[in-house]
Order: C-alpha cells, then structure tokens, then sequence
C-alpha cells in the first residue's frame, strides 16, 4: 500500500500543499528556459477557466471522471494493490455502456440510463477481477496483468468501433434517452459538458467514505492492506477482500467510463492511447492522499489543469502540454514526500523525539 | 509465397520489432538486480526516441549514415538523464518506486511533446533524416539456407539486442560488479556491511536502465515509427517489463523473452502476408502478445522470484 507515514498532521497536510506548489514551480522554470512567462502562463490558465461558466462547466465534467478513477485506485491501494489498469477498466465500461445504449436506443429514459450505467459499472468490474482473481489464486502480478489487459481493450475497442458497433473510427451517438445531460445545468453552464455524472460522482463519495468508514467490509479491506498476515491470523478472507477490493475498484472506473461515454461525448471513438482519465486517477488518489475529500479536491484541480491547459496554449504561446508535465511533476512530489519531512527537519523546530519516519529508519530486511 | 520467403519475412520483422524489447528489457534487469522497481522504463522510451529523433534530424549533416547509430547513444543518454529523476527520488528521497516511476510515466510524453512544439511548432517531428536500413551480414548470409533466412535483408539491431543480452548476463552473473549489484538487491544490509556502497550501486543500476531503454526507445523510433510523437512508444515499455518478469531477472532469459513478444507483435503486421495466418482476423493477432503474456504469467511462471529487496527504500546506517 502506498501512503503517506508521518508523524504530524501538520506534515501530512503539507505533502499535497507543497507538491502542488513544487509542481508549478517546476513547470514554471521548464516555461522560463524556453523563453515563456510562467505568471502569464498559469494566470490565463486559471483565470480562463473561472472566466466563463463555460469553462467551470467542463472542468467539472473532466474532474467528475477523475473522481471515479482516484476512488477506483483508492480501494485498490488500501487493500495493496497497483491497479494500474483503469484506463482499461474506464475503456471498458465507455464501451459496454455505448453498446449497450446503441442496442435499446428506444427504452425509457428512467430504465435506459440506470441499465446501461450498470452494464458500464459492472463490464469494469469483471474486467479488473480478471487481476483480481489470478492474483488471489495464483500470484500472478496485478500490475503485469492490468497493463496487459489495458491494451487487449484498447485493440477490441478500436476493432468493435471500427467494425462492429460504428464505422469510419466512431460510433452513433445515443439516442436522448441514454444521455446524462441536465438542461438545467446545461444552460447554467453556458452549453457545457456538465452533466448528471457530476451528482453521481458526489453520491458515490459519500457512500465510498461510509463504506470504508463504517462497515465491516471496509474495515476488512484495509486491514488486509497493512498486514494481509495478521488480518487472515484474526479469520479474515485475504483472498475473498483482493478479489472484492478489484472487483470495486474496476466497477467505480467502468462507471467512470460509462459517465465518460454517455454525459461527455455521447458515442465512442477509435483511441490512439489509452483514455488518460486512468493514469491520472493514480494522480488524484496520491495527491488526495487516499481520503475521499482530498481526492475531490485533487480531481478538480486536475480538471481545471487540464480545461486551463488551451487557454495557456492560446493566450500565452506555451504548448497544452505544459499541464501534463505540471500534474507529473506534483505526483512526483507527493510520491518523493520524504522532501517533506527533510524541510520540517531543517527548517521546522521539530519536538526532540524519536525518528520522524521509524517505518523505514534502520534498514529493510524485517 | 514460398517457405523461406515466408520464414524470411518472420525473422527480419520479429528482430526488427524485438530489438526494442530487448534493450528496455534488459534495462529493467539491471534496476530491479539493483533492488529499484523501474515501471518507469515507458516513460524512459518516449525520452530516448524523443531525444534520438531530435538528433537525427539535427545532426544529420555532421553524421551522414552514420547518423542513427550517434543519435540512438545520444537516446540512450536522454534516457539516463531522465532516470537519474527516479533514481534521486528512489534512493534519496526514499519514495516509492512506483508512484515514482508513474511520474516517470506521465512527465515523459508531456514533456517530449512540449519540446517538440517548442522545436518545430507542431506535435511530430516528421519523417527523420535517416533511419536505421536493412544490411545483409557477410559469410554469414552465404550459408545455404539459414544464411537466407537469418542473415540476408535483416536489421542488424536484433544482433545486437541479442549480443547486448549475452553482455549483459555476464557483466551481471560473472563480474564482481554484478555480484555487488545482485548483493545490494537482495540484501542491502549485508551488501552494506562488507563495504559495498549500497547507494552507489542502486544510482548503477538505475542509470545502466535509463541508457539501455533510451537506446531502446531510440530504435523504436528509428528502425521502426521514422519520426517521433506521442504514439510511437504505445506500451512497450510495459511489455518489456512484463519480458523482464518472463525472463525472471536474468538477461538471456529476458532476451529470449523479447523476441517472443517481438515475434508476437510482429505477426499482427505481418500476418496477412502469410498463408493461414492471414485467415487468422487482425484483432485477434494484435491481442495475442497481451493474452499471451497473461496466459504464460499463470501457466508457467506464478508468483515470480523477483530479488528480495525490491522496492523497498534503504537507509544508510550512519
């Protein structure tokens, strides 16, 4: 499991701060070796965005998305596992959900969009309990299995596209009754993308904070995280909670990707690269340091990055791609929080106690 | 199409697709021996390819022919300045190897492309000055037959993937600094303890992984995409790992592990010159090197025997 072990709240509190502020710092020098302003940069970034209702909207949309992916890895990580394969599980759940909503496009709205949001949830987590399953029975890596069955979805994706769900690389929108679309919120956001995924997101993360707070599952999960030993010692399951933490984990990307499919486009298209929401679900769950609240935060600022990201291409000159670096550049950050802890240390009056992180001072070998 | 034009087309396209794995591969054997987790070796490609497609096209003038030859070492050493990111962060910063390595991940395509705009105004470099050819190796190809399947119009960056695999098991398996290197990833305590420079050896292997998948990311865009942008490193990085984890940690099992992959990929490419396979649908050739990996990963390999002290940050005794 991956987290964040201090000593202080204080500290821990500062790691996402810091690696935020490390991150724009970094990009802003790589801006002022190549000869770009970074204060007119990151201003019309973010100012272009909370300029218009337009451009909130869309943040929201793409942020709505990094919600499900980051609580996708969150559960994942807290029961030890990398699930580096949301973007296959949110491609999967883009697809079925497509598919299947191209297949009924006459049902009621109030059955179609549950129906074929469920078939999205539901194709995702079968999908990641492919890794599940072989890594509780057989060892199998997780992290080989998830890569590898993110580009097996990538190449039938393209191919169902192509040949059996669309033509010419895309397929048929949805009829209106499959989409997500609010007009209300529509027209509150001058035709943005901003749709009801946006309420679904925010019930999903309250229900996830009850769940890992609250109930016995939850507790089960993360306790096989921190010691998959002591928790089978006290007669928990360790393989029944890998195969159920991937099974939520793969289900909250593919509703992810099915959110994706009918608010955002409306159909599916021939991908180059993997949908990138996944990558940077990791992202959003390091940075939001596995708690519900902060993954919220995370993804929002991610979404505005990325909304912002044209407007900084447009009105100062510096290529899109400077968002991507930035948010690379705050992971690294949180992943390096040691930094962190070594500022506190020289920097800070720290109370005379024993070591700031005892879990790695001393050596390795337990 | 006869059977040595069939077997022919096989080889050359499979060395030419493997040649990449098997570097990246390699390199990842020579960080995790070191005891650092490199999921990074993606990222690694796409800077090497970047870093030889910018030197191809701008040094062609200087080099002439031999102008992807200098520009796969100069890949090779993007490749190890971008490693060096995860080695300090890994090894000093005591981060975890694999959120360090995603970082690796995302940073690399962005950053290549910014550069890349920032170079030439659009997001491909275009087509490269000049690209690694295809040669006929002497004696070699007069062997009757063999000499036609293996050593006539093949690219010689397969040889020399193989030829790097067999280096590379003995500088590992037979030198002190590949026992050392070993020792560090299996128990640092002790490595440290008969004097080994535990941090030394880690920076090692992790800047050895750095050169060898940015040369692999060089040939990648070199011998096989011929211009450089966002999709021409599109999983291989992982799937060398995943030859990595096939070839348990040990170059020439690794090496081998490559061609397969490289042979696997090349038949989704190929196929359809090939009587009965070009039956076969495309999809199902493009994901067979991924189902295969799985399929093989639970059959025969299971829970691999990765060195002891993998992933886990180490601490200098003061």
């Amino acid at each position: 499991m991956i987290e964040v072990k201090t000593d202080s709240w204080l500290k821990k509190i500062s790691v996402p701060v810091l690696a935020v502020l490390f991150g724009f710092l970094v990009g802003a020098i790589i801006m002022l070796i190549f000869g770009y302003n970074p204060v007119q940069a990151y201003s019309e970034m973010i100012l272009g965005v909370f300029a218009n209702p337009y451009s909130i909207g869309e943040a929201l949309t793409q942020g709505t998305l990094l919600i499900f992916t980051g609580l996708a890895f969150d559960i994942a990580n807290k029961a030890g596992f990398f699930n580096i394969g949301l973007s296959g599980q949110f491609l999967i759940g883009w697809l079925s959900t497509i598919a299947f909503a191209l297949q009924f496009p006459d049902l009621p709205r109030i059955a179609l969009v549950p129906l074929s949001l469920v078939i999205g949830t539901v194709a995702g987590a079968l999908y990641a309990g492919i890794a599940g399953f072989l890594r509780a029975y057989f060892g199998t890596s997780e992290v080989i299995v998830t890569i590898m069955l993110n580009h097996t979805i990538l190449q039938i994706s393209n191919y169902l596209t192509n040949f059996v769900l669309g033509s010419s690389s895309r397929t048929e929108r949805v009829s209106e009754n499959a989409s997500l679309s609010m007009e209300w919120l529509t027209n509150l956001t001058d035709y943005s993308r901003l749709n009801m995924g946006f309420f679904i997101a925010i019930i999903v993360v309250v229900l996830y904070s009850v769940f890992m707070k609250y109930t016995t599952t939850g507790f089960e999960i993360k306790a096989v995280g921190l010691n998959p030993d002591a928790s089978t010692y006290a007669g928990m399951s360790a393989k029944k909670n890998i195969i159920l933490s991937m099974l939520i984990s793969g289900g909250l990307a593919g509703l992810g990707g099915a959110i994706n499919g009918l608010g955002t486009f409306g159909n599916l298209f021939v991908l180059g690269v993997l949908p990138a929401e996944g990558f940077n679900g990791i992202a959003v769950a390091l940075l939001g340091l596995g708690n519900p609240i902060g993954i919220v935060l995370s993804a929002i600022l991610f979404g505005i990055l990325q909304t912002g990201a044209p407007f900084m291409a447009s009105r100062a000159g510096v290529p899109n791609e400077m968002a991507e670096v930035v948010i690379a550049a705050i992971v690294f950050f949180v992943g390096a929080y040691y930094l962190v802890e070594w500022l506190f240390e020289k920097f800070g009056n720290r109370p005379a106690k024993g070591p700031a992180s005892t879990d790695v001072e001393g050596g390795v070998d337990q | 199409m006869n059977l040595i034009g069939v077997l022919q087309l096989l080889v050359t396209s499979s060395l030419m697709y493997s040649a990449p794995l098997i570097l990246t591969a390699i390199a990842g054997a020579f960080s995790e021996r070191s005891g650092v987790v490199n999921i990074g070796l993606e990222g690694i490609m796409v800077m090497g390819a970047f870093g030889s497609a910018v030197f191809n096209l701008g040094f062609y003038d200087t080099f002439g022919n031999m102008t992807p030859w200098v520009a796969m070492l100069f890949g090779g050493f993007i490749g190890l300045l971008f490693a060096s990111l995860h080695a300090v962060a890994t090894i000093n910063l005591r981060a975890d190897h694999i959120v360090s390595g995603t970082a690796l991940n995302l940073l690399a395509p962005g950053l290549s492309v910014f550069f890349v705009r920032v170079l030439y105004g659009k997001a491909q470099t275009g087509p490269l000055s000049e690209s690694f050819g295809i040669t006929s190796i002497p004696l070699l190809k007069d062997i009757p037959i063999i000499g036609d399947i293996f050593f006539t119009n093949v690219t010689p960056l397969g040889y020399i993937g193989i030829f790097i695999g067999i280096l590379s098991w003995f500088v590992i398996f037979k030198t002190p600094f590949g026992l050392r290197l070993r020792a560090v990833g299996e128990h640092p305590v002790a490595a440290e303890s008969v004097g080994i420079n535990v941090y030394l050896y880690k920076y090692a292997g992790v800047l050895i992984s750095g050169f060898l998948g940015g040369m692999g990311g060089a040939i990648q865009a070199q011998a096989i995409s011929n211009e450089f942008g966002v999709l021409v490193i599109s999983g291989q990085g992982f799937m060398a790992m995943a030859a990595m984890i096939f070839g348990k940690w040990n170059p020439i099992g690794v090496t081998f592990a490559a061609i397969f992959f490289g042979f696997a990929q090349s038949l989704s490419r190929v196929g359809h010159y090939i009587p009965v396979i070009q039956d076969i649908p495309t999809i199902y050739l493009q994901i067979l090197p991924y189902v295969l990996t799985i399929v093989v990963l639970v059959a025969f390999i299971g829970k691999s025997e990765a060195p002891k002290a993998l992933g886990r940050p180490y601490v200098k005794s003061k």
